[in-house]
């Protein structure tokens, strides 16, 4: 008793509006069919043929993608058809915003969808299990599913505004519900409401307009892209993961060579003397001081000025020359100290004494020339010269943290430049629209037990 | 149980052993299924092969509920609404929701695991062939309320009756039912 019946023949339904044949591709789905000539919705199932709706737009919407192109989706092995097409709408602070939809269709593996929005791409399919704990949509909060978090992005009401091809459901212009988007880039989990009756969940996934054009063999290129889509995947999004683990890795690297410098420096005083300084004497108190070794490699080396000042300063100009070579490093230090009392307050201005640090100075034999200079009043001041070799620097410490947290840094802020872009469109934008929203809300809210 | 002659559209109860005829349906309206009586396929470990269906109708179009018989002679339903698959069984639970109470979005916790209400439909038969393990019979409009959960459940609460029946199982993809004896269509 083998029941085997014969092919299902592609069939063609005649309108009754123009007389024109449109040629039905979805075989016993179709349930409305769109006239090719004169744009009515007809009814498909009836052998008689109804108009359901006649044509009422004035300015017709060409898909991008012909009616019976056949072709392989991105991520996909089999062949679909593409069979209908419709134009949605959502208004948005008396703003209108048009999206394209394109059904396609395999007589075995049944339905998917495509969506288009400024040359951003979803394949969209409807899922089998409903977002983990509350099952329901809402205007805002979190979903999970697919073991991923998705954002809330936007509550609207989607409004048909035009319909091309074939549907295996009942289509009109005009056809309203309740469409919720929550956002993991590059997914995006969707519910359609239609009040009191239905919520269908879907699941969407970005896709390049080159990537569809590929796939299905369309002619020329895809529309390029504008702005950023709701689950476009940033690309800031890995650069930026990568940055902060290289930074990462170059801070502990560079924090363990500092930490290594700190403990090994020797600190070794190479000379120290003190001297006195008048400055009401008229001759030249430039002195030369006797020659020191700085021994090791070339190191940082530190010159202490230490003096008594007493509401004075005093300039002292340095430079330390290598008696080997002639090779002479020069720099200037000032040092001032002031003190006193106001208002039953004492106070104090400056130091007493000056740090420089020279950063790599060969080993070899030097000496200091010192030029001292001051006021050439209050009394003479005593200083005294210390030269420490081989003294722990962090100066390179810190530049090189700066310089590896540059990069890292940048990107961060151009990522969050993007997300700042994708979320202006939501609900939850900067904008702000959350709150003209709250009354599209039919069917949407979450009503668990 | 009942079946429809292959040859004069009869439908005939088999109440004992006698079969009688109960009436004659019309044929099959248009619909698209790749699947048709004697299709085979695998749920679990288990093999079924296609033994009848019944065609709904209701104001967005059709669907199937094919009625299928698993090894071990279970009767089980595959449900075919424009091929997005799910196959279920009968449960008997006690003091099931009345229809009013299952609103959209509403959740029932069954043998441990909670549904939630996503779609309640008013259908009627539009067709049937094949063998049915029950008599269906002037049937008017009925309501059709299915569930879901999060982890591929799927139950329906039928209303046909004055006791509401409840019916659960699993959502299942084309691949996965290894489905064989198929229709074929044309260009395809």
């Amino acid at each position: 008793m083998a029941d085997k019946r014969p092919t299902i023949s592609v069939r063609s339904v005649n309108c009754p509006n123009c007389g024109a044949a449109t040629t039905v591709r979805t075989f016993g789905h179709a349930v409305n069919v769109v006239c090719m000539s004169c744009r009515s919705i007809l009814d498909a199932k009836d052998p008689g043929v109804t108009i359901l709706q006649k044509y009422r737009k004035a300015v017709p919407q060409e898909p991008l993608i012909p009616l019976g192109t056949r072709g392989t989706l991105p991520g996909e092995t089999i062949q679909r058809e593409v069979v209908g097409f419709q134009v949605r709408q959502i208004t948005v602070d008396d703003v209108d915003y048009q999206w394209r939809e394109y059904l396609l269709f395999n007589p075995y593996h049944g339905f998917r969808y495509l969506t288009e929005y400024a040359g951003h791409w979803n394949i969209v399919s409807t899922v089998r299990s409903l977002p983990d704990g509350d099952h329901m949509p809402a205007n805002s909060g979190t979903r999970g599913f697919d073991n991923e978090l998705f954002r809330h992005f936007q509550t609207a009401t989607a409004t048909t505004v035009f319909v091309l091809g074939e549907f295996p459901w009942q289509v009109r212009v005009g056809d309203q519900v309740t469409a919720v988007d929550y956002v993991a880039p590059p997914r995006m989990l969707s519910a359609e409401v239609t009040a009191d009756k239905e919520v269908t969940w879907s699941l969407g996934q970005y896709t390049t307009g080159d990537e569809i054009w590929k796939g299905l063999g369309l002619p020329g290129s895809a529309p390029n892209a504008e702005g950023v889509f709701a689950d476009q995947p940033s690309p800031y999004a890995t650069v930026t993961r990568r940055m902060w683990r290289n930074a990462a890795w170059l801070l502990a690297v560079a924090t363990l060579l500092w930490i290594f410098h700190l403990g090994s420096a020797r600190s070794r005083q190479v000379f120290t003397q003190t001297f006195r300084y008048d400055a009401r004497q008229i001759q030249d108190a430039s002195l030369v001081t006797p020659i020191f070794e700085i021994d090791g490699g070339p190191s940082a080396v530190r010159v202490e000025t230490q003096t008594d000042l007493d509401n004075q300063w005093m300039g002292v100009g340095y430079a330390l020359v290598n008696d080997d070579t002639g090779q002479s490093f020069e720099f200037a230090r000032e040092v001032s100290f002031y003190a006193g009392v106001e208002d039953g307050e004492s106070w104090t201005e400056g130091s007493r004494s000056d740090v420089v640090t020279l950063p790599t100075i060969p080993p070899g034999h030097y000496f200091l020339r010192i030029e001292p200079e001051g006021e050439r009043i209050g009394k003479p001041v005593d200083y005294r010269v210390n030269v420490i070799e081989d003294v722990a620097t962090s100066l390179w410490y810190v530049v090189t943290v700066i310089l590896v947290m540059i990069p890292p840094i940048v990107t961060s802020i151009r990522a969050g430049g993007f997300e700042s872009r994708r979320w202006a469109e939501s609900d939850h934008g900067n904008a702000g629209s959350s709150d003209d929203n709250a009354d599209n809300d039919d069917g949407a809210e979450s009503d668990d037990d | 149980m009942q079946t429809v002659c292959e040859h004069c559209r009869s439908v005939v109860v088999r109440t004992d052993v006698d079969l009688k005829k109960v009436g004659v349906v019309a044929d099959l309206p248009l619909e698209g299924s790749p699947i048709q009586l004697f299709t085979e396929g695998h749920y679990g470990d288990k093999n079924f092969i296609v033994a009848g269906r019944i065609l709904y109708q209701y104001e967005q179009g059709t669907w199937n509920e094919w009625h299928i018989v698993l090894d071990g002679g279970i009767d089980g339903w595959l449900s075919d609404a424009q091929n997005e698959f799910a196959i279920s069984f009968p449960v008997t639970i006690a003091k099931l929701p009345p229809e009013k109470q299952a609103a959209l979005g509403k959740s029932f916790t069954w043998n441990e695991t909670r549904f939630t209400v996503v779609s309640r439909t008013l259908a009627h038969y539009a067709g049937v062939e094949g063998e049915l393990p029950f008599e269906y019979w002037d049937k008017q409009e009925v309501t059709f309320i299915d569930l879901r959960s999060d982890r591929r459940d799927f139950a329906t609460l039928d209303y046909s009756d004055d006791t509401p029946a409840l019916y659960i199982g699993k959502a299942v993809e084309f691949e996965e039912l290894r489905l064989r004896n198929l229709r074929s269509f044309e260009g395809w």
